[in-house]
């Protein structure tokens, strides 16, 4: 019993948080940089933060993930990191030559006040930037929201730099794709395309953070948006902005500086979800849905039709970052369950009305919590105070999952201890189907296993 | 972060939330008792703590986790911006301390205060404030302290073992498997055993000149060394136990009796294939090399971040001429030397592994997420079936490589 500390009386404790439930913002850009083509991320603050983000995007992902640090010393922390900044930029573009570096800082030099817009344009002046290369930035002090407004900032500064208004429309539509997996922003894409949409997705991490097998080791693989795209982001007729806890930002950007018109949706994750998106991009392109995407939402529905006996009124407790919560907490309501602790450390405006949006009228006991005492802990003694017949979150979840003997399925970010995650996608209708066909397994396998010799059956 | 596996001590990072994140039960640090360092305590700070300073919060959230917890000491680790926003950390760990009646110590564990070699220097120094608080009676003449192995895996576990085996008691184990009574007490024993990398020789040092106590530098990696560890440590107390060399030797001829039919079926499958290492520790790096060479692999390239220069000639000697012999190495080159010297298996870290993956080359952690122990006699058994079954999966001959190998 790793967490048998753990109390069900809900205690008080301000200054306090206990196995939190996300981590910092740079982990976030990082991951947004590495769905730009060419880029190489970089951190400007001690080597220990850079160790540590992209060990953990490599747990999760399982794929290289390569990064610059400006390796802050003791100096820099009292007279600034510029000059290690400027150093950095010069040999990153001599040894990796990358067409982008995409600078994040942390909260070192958050704290000492680094000013990354005065650093970038001195490095500029002083022709360490080669012609047609660019240094993009994002603030992101950890010590505010999380990995999820880290990922937002990261796109946020990749529009604020690279997108521009030329004065000439494209028939294109800018889609942000949120933070997701890769094979998710690939799956947004094919349905995109399949609906007639002529899209323009960034960041893009499929190719990326799911390359193939080749027998070489890419340092910039085959995917990523390329800047070009990314420039042209300004022309676009509109954009569409998926989830806005982590893409509502980049959109109003393009907004106000090229006059892009927006839309966000909700993640498209879950039946009712997905056909708003399928919605939005109808209305863009204008044609009807074609049958093969009618066929998949057809088959989705028929998959629920024979699971409903077994999902009826089950209590579920999730965890994890807003976008996925909300979506999540509405598929979960049309699969007829009961979404009843709904927990994110991620703050932002919103959450709680998104979610009561999503529940309908159909779990007013639910209890949501959020911001940074909203961690693993709390989650922990809402569990213990009245169980639950499913948990479903990141990978952190499978200490409470044991201590408490519920089935768990695995969703969201990070994903430390399984492989395939990032391979299928969760999102759209065929991703429904993965979803639906995990958690009947997850609650299915526990029925089996604790079926007494009478009644474990062949037929379920 | 070498404290954490001390297992009946609260540990509180005291700083952003993210660092506590990363630090939540990521290394396979096993304990045989109480679980408290697995779980993962934070202050949290947030952008008017850094304004105002963290102070009370730090106050706050120690007294309320050694209500809830009763742990037999705490460390309070200070990140980056603790330093920078000007928290005088020791002087709420001291208020604390008298408050509750335990040690609180910090621990500068700042990341900008240069390498990881500073960060353990920053542990040894507030280990050192435990040390020699506690009774050292009926402590036995021929004891030991185990320095700088982390239970990886339950390997503290083993090398424990052999030394009882032989006779000797083992009064702390730092920071495997750790208790804090035991580490207040381990200026009793009569010998400290620092394991190569080094993470623990600041205290060794320390305990050696202040407290007269003397130390050996072991590894317990590989048959050669880890017989080695165990002859010189008899050796040691050669005089005061007598009869212990013979137990030693017996404690070696049977354990390699167990193991050493099988090595000889890996090593028939291994021979001649190459391998590359790049490790933390130098120290870790001799000793692979001359473990792979008892599987009959060549170490064409090896490496380690942390190497000081006399490594690296000891190194060189070490290594057959021709082999690449890497310092602090950056992931493109380290590809191309792997892709150049046409390996079939790496040893690295986590952040390496894909790398080995795309390339098709197989691939053994022997950083801080191995599964398996990998010290001591059995643990070498271990290190050449890992090394084995990565080295021979079929899956390298549906990459590339592999095709081009099984049509030559
Ligand atoms: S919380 Fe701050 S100091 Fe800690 S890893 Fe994140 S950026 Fe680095």
């Amino acid at each position: 019993m790793l967490l048998r500390h753990t109390t069900a009386d809900v205690m008080e404790r301000s200054a306090l948080t206990i196995n939190p439930a996300k981590t910092c913002q740079p982990i976030g850009a990082l991951y947004a940089a590495l769905g730009v083509h060419n880029c190489l991320p970089h951190s400007h603050g001690s080597q220990g933060c850079c160790a540590y983000h992209r060990s953990t995007l490599t747990r999760h992902y399982k794929e290289p993930v390569m990064a610059g640090s400006s390796s802050f010393t003791e100096g820099s922390a009292v007279f600034g990191g510029q000059a290690n900044l400027l150093q950095a930029i010069t040999n990153m573009f001599a040894m990796y030559n990358p067409d982008i570096i995409a600078v994040h800082t942390t909260c070192l030099s958050e704290t000492i006040g680094d000013d990354l817009v005065q650093i970038i344009s001195k490095a500029r002046e002083e022709g360490k930037v080669p012609p047609g290369k660019h240094v993009i930035h994002a603030n992101t002090p950890s010590y505010i929201g999380s990995h999820v407004t880290g990922f937002s900032n990261m796109v946020k500064g990749i529009v604020t730099y690279l997108a521009e208004n030329s004065g000439r429309k494209r028939n294109q539509v800018n889609i942000i794709p949120g933070w997701v997996e890769p094979s998710d922003m690939r799956e947004v894409r094919r349905l995109s395309r399949a609906m007639g949409v002529n899209c323009n997705i960034f960041p893009d991490t499929s190719d990326v953070m799911d390359a193939p097998q080749t027998g070489r080791h890419e340092f910039y693989p085959r995917g990523g948006a390329p800047i070009e795209e990314i420039r042209h982001s300004g022309d676009s007729r509109s954009t569409l902005a998926l989830g806005p806890t982590a893409s509502e930002a980049a959109a109003l950007k393009l907004e106000e500086k090229c006059e892009v018109r927006s839309e966000v949706l909700e993640l498209p994750i879950g039946l009712v979800a997905t056909d708003r998106f399928i919605n939005a991009l109808r209305h863009r392109s204008g044609i009807r849905v074609p049958g093969f995407i009618t066929d998949e939402r057809g088959r989705l529905v028929d998959m629920i039709a024979d699971m409903h006996q077994y999902f009826y009124r089950k209590r579920v407790a999730l965890f994890g970052d807003p976008d996925q919560l909300v979506s999540l907490t509405e598929f979960l309501v049309t699969l007829d369950m009961r979404p009843v602790y709904i927990v994110t450390g991620t703050p932002g405006k919103r959450f709680e009305t998104r979610i009561r949006e999503a529940l309908g009228d159909s779990v007013p006991e639910a209890q949501i919590r959020q911001g940074p005492q909203a961690d693993m802990f709390l989650l922990h003694q809402m569990i213990k105070k009245e169980g639950v017949d499913l948990l479903i979150g990141n990978t952190y979840g499978k200490y409470i999952a044991r201590d408490e003997d519920i089935p768990f399925v695995r969703f969201g970010f990070p994903i430390l201890d399984r492989v395939g995650h990032s391979y299928f996608p969760t999102v759209a209708y065929m991703g429904a189907m993965r979803l639906a066909e995990k958690i009947l397994s997850a609650v299915m396998d526990r029925q089996d296993r604790n079926a007494p010799e009478e009644s474990f059956e062949l037929t379920m | 972060m070498v404290l954490y596996p001390i297992a009946d001590a609260l540990h509180l990072v005291h700083g952003p939330l993210g660092c506590a994140a990363y630090t939540w039960d990521i290394r396979g640090a096993l304990s045989s008792g109480p679980q408290l360092h697995r779980l993962s305590f934070s202050t949290d700070l947030r952008e008017m703590d850094v304004i105002q300073g963290g102070e009370k919060k730090l106050a706050k959230a120690l007294c309320q986790l050694i209500d809830l917890h009763h742990p037999k000491a705490a460390f309070v680790y200070s990140t980056c911006i603790v330093g920078v926003i000007g928290d005088d950390v020791e002087a709420v760990c001291r208020q604390v301390s008298a408050l509750k009646g335990i040690p609180v110590l910090p621990v500068h564990s700042e990341g900008f205060k240069g390498t990881k070699r500073d960060g353990y220097r920053a542990a040894c120094e507030a280990l050192l404030q435990l040390v020699g608080t506690g009774s050292t009676e009926g402590i036995s003449p021929v004891s030991v302290n185990i320095l700088g192995d982390f239970n990886l895996a339950g390997e503290v576990w083993i090398i424990r073992d052999y030394f009882e085996k032989m006779g000797i008691e083992v009064v702390a184990t730092i920071t495997g498997d750790g208790r804090v009574d035991d580490i207040r007490r381990a200026h009793g024993a009569a010998l400290n055993l620092v394991q190569c990398s080094g993470s623990m020789m600041h205290l060794a040092k320390q305990l050696q000149e202040k407290r007269g106590i003397p130390f050996k530098r072991v590894s317990y990696f590989g048959i050669e060394d880890m017989a080695q560890a165990l002859y010189d440590t008899a050796g040691f107390f050669a005089d005061k136990s007598p009869g212990i060399v013979g137990r030693t030797a017996a404690l070696v001829s049977q354990e390699l009796s167990t193991i050493m039919p099988q090595i000889a079926q890996y090593r028939r499958k291994l021979e001649g294939r190459k391998a590359a290492v790049y490790v933390g520790g130098a120290f870790k790096a001799f000793s692979l090399v001359r473990a792979l060479r008892q599987l009959g692999m060549d170490t064409v390239m090896v490496g380690s971040q942390t190497g000081l220069r006399e490594d690296y000639e000891e190194l060189r000697e070490l290594c057959d001429e021709g082999t690449i012999i890497v310092d602090d190495s950056n992931p493109l080159e380290l590809s191309s030397f792997l892709q150049e010297k046409r390996v079939d298996l790496f040893i690295g870290g986590v952040k390496e592994r894909p790398i080995a993956y795309k390339l098709g080359v197989g691939f053994c952690d022997h950083n801080h997420e191995r599964k398996e122990p990998l010290a001591g006699f059995t643990g070498m058994l271990n290190f050449a079936r890992e090394v084995y079954n990565t080295v021979a999966s079929p899956v390298w001959r549906l990459t590339p490589r592999g095709a081009m190998r099984d049509r030559s």
